[in-house]
């Protein structure tokens, strides 16, 4: 009983919850980053993290809690793009239009909300030292949803990403892998929204993602790799946002991109 | 016998349009059977391959496989992107795990020994259609479907490859699909030959098409090198050492084992 009234009281502390929830962000972001760097689908990222903040606006003018209005605009955006890029657009075109009319839309939206625009900051860098009890509910919640999933359709998944025909072959549906990728995609951003904000998700999928490729040899010990980078990435954004004032979201994007660069650098000695 | 696979009437259209590719194509292949087909670029092979491996939506007609098929397939080119780390040791793992010793067994077979632990996207082309066909014959595939397998070989490969696919086929007993344009090389080795333009051309024994007026149509001069290396071949039967397999297990023979071969430099 001690223990557990311990590590609830621990909870009070912001910077624990702080800790945590960026945790929660690198247990989904570093594998599901992975994928995106593998389906070069950083566009792709980008467009459904950018709807994010017309999710926000729409949660604020119906008072639905902002997981759930984030969630809802990511999934329908991801879905959007997913069935777009299947139609065989011009995609790069296509996800660029997507991702900035998505940005503007939201901010547009949020305009015509009152007190949001106040707050709009918080929502595009993330405000991740202001998580509250209930906001990590949601951020474990999803980030653990988003990591089963993964690891369920982990074989099928790994295998429509290497090669389409060779997995359809094997009787592997693809198509439904890349929806199971949207969705977690989608989940993603509800999760990392109030963490580092809708112009920084993407950032979290695909940095720690490239700086794990120079070390990794199979795409597990990548996903691991990445997963770790994420992790180290919070531990040094939030000391640095604690010690020199620095804003938290972007400072952990900062770490990130530095372990890219070492590993960039200082490989293969 | 039953067919492995039998197509009818098949016809398929470009993706979007109504435009044929195919038409009216009859298709089977029995167990143990080599087939070729052969055709020009955009004659509907690949779209052949894929609409009996069920990948595209048929237009006309019906294909039917044997309940419980396996087919190891290896597509054309393919590509496997540099930003995927992956060892050849875990590709023979997608999507269905093998042991280690499976995984070694069947490098050693197509003649890669040993490249478990070597990236992927770093093996010549040669390794890695080997390593293709490695894949193809995990779980005892009843039906091999292979197109344009040599694509990027150079020719001492490309006979050396369909060398191999020959005595697969004798230690297994599995059918096998070819698409392929390395007509000369390819041809011997068949039972059959399907020779394909939007619709079947022609159809037979590797002899009997190669002296088709419509498969000489369709390839000119080229024909006749194959008919003159069938006929060849088949001269000497007996005598495997006078075989066109140069530069692939002989050593010595001569200098320059292209030279050896005017018509060898067909596949660019």
């Amino acid at each position: 009983m001690m223990r557990i009234r311990g590590v609830i009281t621990m909870l009070d502390d912001f910077l624990v919850r702080a800790v945590l929830a960026g945790l929660g962000l690198a247990i989904a972001a570093g594998p599901l980053g992975c994928f995106v760097v593998w389906r070069r689908m950083a566009y792709f990222g980008d467009s459904t993290a950018h709807a994010a903040i017309l999710g926000v606006a729409l949660s604020f003018a119906f008072g639905v809690s902002i997981y759930a209005g984030t969630l809802a605009v990511a999934l329908a955006m991801a879905l959007l793009v997913s069935a777009l890029v299947g139609r065989g657009h011009a995609m790069d075109t296509l996800l660029g239009v997507a991702a900035h009319s998505a940005l503007a839309l939201g901010l547009v939206a949020a305009s015509f909300v009152p007190g949001l625009r106040v707050d709009l900051t918080a929502f595009l860098f993330g405000d991740i030292l202001a998580v509250g009890r209930a906001d990590l509910a949601w951020i474990w919640g999803g980030a653990l949803l988003v990591l089963g999933l993964l690891i369920w359709r982990w074989q099928r998944l790994v295998s429509a990403t290497v090669n389409e025909e060779l997995a359809m072959a094997a009787g592997i549906d693809t198509r439904l892998e890349r929806l199971i990728l949207a969705v977690a995609l989608a989940l993603v951003v509800a999760v990392a929204i109030r963490i580092v904000g809708a112009l920084l998700i993407s950032a979290m999928l695909i940095v720690p993602a490239a700086a794990a490729r120079t070390w990794s040899r199979t795409p597990e010990q990548m996903a691991m790799i990445a997963t770790g980078v994420a992790a180290l990435s919070v531990a040094a954004g939030l000391w640095s946002s604690l010690r020199l004032d620095s804003p938290a979201g972007p400072s952990i994007v900062v770490a990130a991109a530095g372990v890219f660069a070492f590993g960039a650098i200082f490989r293969k000695g | 016998m039953t067919a492995l696979i039998r197509a009818e009437r098949l016809g398929i259209h470009r993706p979007g349009t109504t435009e044929p590719v195919l038409d009216n194509v009859n298709f089977s292949i029995e167990p143990g059977e080599i087939v070729t087909v052969v055709g020009p670029n955009g004659s509907g092979k690949s779209s052949l391959v894929r609409a009996l491996l069920g990948h595209v939506a048929l237009a006309a007609g019906r294909v039917m496989r044997l309940t419980g098929l396996r087919i190891g397939y290896v597509p054309q080119r393919v590509h496997i992107d540099t930003a995927m780390p992956m060892t050849v040791r875990r590709f023979l793992s997608l999507p269905r795990r093998v042991a280690d010793a499976e995984a070694a067994a069947m490098l050693r077979r197509v003649g890669v020994e040993g490249v478990e632990q070597r990236q992927i996207t770093q093996l010549s082309g040669g390794q890695f259609q080997r390593v293709l066909l490695a894949r193809a014959l995990l779980h005892d595939p009843q039906l091999l479907v292979l197109d344009e397998p040599t694509q990027g070989l150079d020719q001492p490969g490309i006979v050396a490859f369909y060398k191999l696919i020959e005595q697969i086929r004798a230690e297994t007993g599995a059918a096998i699909l070819l698409v392929s344009h390395d007509l000369l090389v390819v041809m011997r080795a068949s039972d059959r030959v399907l020779c394909l333009n939007g619709h079947i051309c022609c159809e037979g024994t590797p002899q009997q098409v190669s002296s088709a007026p419509e498969y000489r149509a369709l390839f000119g001069a080229e024909s006749e090198g194959t008919l003159a290396l069938y006929r060849h071949h088949h001269d000497h039967d007996h005598d495997h050492d006078h075989d066109h397999d140069h530069g692939a297990d002989h050593h010595g023979d001569h200098g320059h084992p292209h030279d050896a071969h005017p018509r060898g430099h067909h596949h660019a």
